[in-house]
């Protein structure tokens, strides 16, 4: 049965898309409920699937995809300073300059590949970051960040007579707008701009689907097995392997304009080097070369920056506080490095068990524990069929 | 009719003269094997003719045009495959993915954007790849990794791999190396049967001598990067200046 379900691509879409629309309920109760971290959820989720497509596919591990994300951001705040607020325009030009970014970027890096491409890749993120905050001030106004102003032309939109910033929107319906419903003694905010991320994730997550499935998934996996034995079998591997850049760095453009969306004001510290690492780590923790691993790697990782980092040592005692006095401390103690500031321990810590033991990631994981079941299943049924156990085995 | 001609090649390294003036021309249809002594050049000469080396002087000719300065995959578009020494194959996809690969190269060519094709429904480029996994007899399950194969299979699917692109020139090098005489018979008996299916063009690099006599139609005998006999396989047998080059070495063998 859970043969069928992995190979049954209308069944994963189906439930992709439930999962993902019934985010809002089915993560209040571990406090992820509200609309920006979904939003982040959703926006993440889409960059590592598009890292992905290159690195899970390919090999090819690029270390300065930020540089995209910021890109992406970049478009999206012009489009919404110079044309309209509606998201639409924004998001098509961040796709173009984002694909003409990689292209270049990709065309120059993929001379070489292993931790040469790793390297270029990397450097030409961090010239992206100091152009960014130096000889490109008057694009993205530097060190503040490009920011909405009211004095911007948005010649689409009507004249601003509220005096207040305008808030992105999807013709005329607010991204900001949140309905809260409080049922079973808890709140959960249905908002606007998630599912919109959430509609651009279940797209985006369709077509990575549909890579994985095409001729062309099937030459970049070859390129990541053996790329001597694809050259020799009549493959030009180059196009092959700048298909798949450009289209992680589309990915990666639509993930940031999609952060302006949600939150205009467009930053160069986003292009910056660890953010490119975020997205490895992501793709690793989730479980590289899988569908949905990506996602749920991208989950873990700002679940664990938005979440632990916001537990401190009274609620810590708060968690302890059903035992002795001396041990819950002895517990606070311990614990206490690990959250609050010190969340990029406890991250690290997962990190480094995932790798070591999991090297599929948590997609690994979930899979050695359905297996386990299943196995566990079957035994049953055949001690119960024939009345003795060696007869399984 | 000659498919493959080499003119004059040399190519140096530093200061070995790896080949030097090399003259071979290969029948169409024919099984022709090149042997000699271990540093003769053999494989020196076979990367010049896929494209992995440049000779520094001479020409290569397959049909009569030019295979200097083009890339792999450029060659192999043309019709000419090869088998590497130790079987390169695509070992985290499936067997019969392998296959496929090959198939789809040879239908699409070199590059082809198919983001949206599904892999799944090309029956057609399947069922060439199960057909011909069959007749070179792989008989394991299709769908499985190729990573767990024995040497002798994956040498198997490696051909399979040619054999599904119809190439008009196959160039096998050394493929019996590291072999059990049983394996090597049975590489013997899988090249002979293909013969017989497939009017495919054969150049065999080969050390041991059991397999050349088996199967070599004609023999150009290298010793010190240059062609120091080219006949028939009887006539090989006897000639002194093959005994020569040998020496020293026969008795190993």
């Amino acid at each position: 049965m859970f043969a069928n379900l992995k190979n049954n691509d209308k069944l994963i879409m189906l439930g992709f898309t439930i999962m993902v629309f019934a985010g809002p309920i089915i993560l209040a109760p571990f406090g992820a409920g509200y609309p920006d971290l979904l939003q982040r959820f959703a926006i993440f989720g889409i960059f590592a699937i598009g890292f992905n497509i290159l690195f899970g596919l390919t090999g090819y591990l690029s270390f300065g995809h930020a540089a995209f994300l910021g890109v992406g951001s970049y478009s999206a705040m012009w489009m919404f300073k110079l044309l309209t607020m509606n998201v639409i325009p924004a998001l098509i030009l961040s796709v173009i300059i984002s694909a003409l970014f990689s292209v270049v970027i990709g065309y120059m890096s993929l001379r070489r590949s292993g931790i040469y491409f790793s390297i270029l890749t990397l450097a030409f993120a961090q010239m992206s970051y100091n152009l960014a905050y130096s000889v490109f001030t008057p694009v993205t106004n530097g060190e503040t960040g490009l920011q909405l102003r009211l004095q911007d032309a948005r010649i689409l939109d009507a004249v601003n007579t509220s005096g207040s910033l305008p808030s992105p929107s999807l013709f005329g319906l607010k991204l900001s707008a949140t309905t809260v419903v409080e049922a079973f003694g808890m709140r959960f905010q249905f908002n606007w701009g998630f599912y919109f991320c959430a509609i651009v994730l279940i797209i985006m997550f369709y077509i990575s689907l549909r890579i994985f499935r095409s001729p062309f998934g099937l030459m970049l996996r070859a390129v990541k097995t053996n790329q001597n034995r694809l050259n020799y079998t009549g493959i030009n591997t180059r196009p092959y392997t700048l298909g798949a850049f450009v289209i992680s760095g589309v990915y990666a453009g639509l993930a940031g304009a999609l952060l302006v969306c949600t939150d205009p004001l467009a930053g160069a510290e986003r292009m910056q080097w660890t953010a490119s690492g975020e997205v490895v780590l992501m793709t690793i923790l989730g479980g590289a070369g899988t569908l949905i691993g990506p996602v749920i790697g991208a989950g873990a990782i700002k679940y664990a920056e938005n979440i632990f980092s916001k537990i401190n040592d009274t609620v810590l005692e708060g968690y302890f506080a059903f035992m002795p006095e001396t041990i819950s401390d002895f517990f606070v103690f311990i614990v206490s490095p690990f959250v609050g500031e010190g969340w990029h321990l406890m991250l690290g810590l997962i990190f480094m068990l995932v790798v070591t033991f999991l090297p599929g990631g948590l997609v690994e994981g979930a899979t050695r524990i359905t297996g386990w079941i299943v196995s566990l299943g079957k035994k049953s049924k055949s001690v119960d069929a024939n009345g003795s156990t060696e007869a399984a085995e | 009719m000659a498919i493959l001609e080499v003119r004059n090649v040399s190519k140096r390294f530093g200061g070995l003269q790896a080949l030097d003036d090399v003259n071979l021309s290969v029948e169409e249809g024919s099984i022709h094997a090149i042997i000699g002594p271990n540093g003769a050049g053999k494989s020196t000469l076979l990367n010049c003719f896929v494209g992995r080396l440049m000779p520094d002087t001479g020409t290569v000719l397959f049909q009569g045009k030019s295979l200097l300065g083009k890339k792999p995959h450029e060659i192999n578009q043309l019709g000419v495959s090869r088998v590497f020494q130790t079987p390169e194959i695509f070992t985290d996809l499936t067997i019969l993915e392998n296959v496929m690969i090959a198939a789809f190269a040879k239908r699409d060519g070199a590059f082809s954007f198919n983001l949206f094709g599904r892999v799944k429904k090309e029956t057609e480029i399947r069922d060439t790849a199960e057909k011909i996994l069959h007749d070179v007899g792989l008989k394991e399950q299709l769908t499985h990794s190729a990573s767990a194969m024995s040497r002798g299979d994956k040498r198997r699917l490696e051909l399979a791999m040619c054999l599904s692109q119809d190439p008009k020139l196959l160039l096998l090098d050394e493929p019996t190396a590291g072999m059990a005489r049983a394996d090597t018979n049975a590489t013997i008996d899988l090249l002979k049967e293909i013969s017989a299916t497939h009017n495919i063009t054969k150049v065999i690099i080969e050390h041991d001598m059991h397999v050349v006599f088996s199967l070599a139609d004609k023999i150009s005998v290298l010793a010190q990067g240059t062609v120091i006999v080219e006949d028939k396989p009887e006539n090989i047998k006897g000639n002194p200046k093959v005994k020569e080059a040998y020496l020293g070495e026969a008795e190993g063998e």
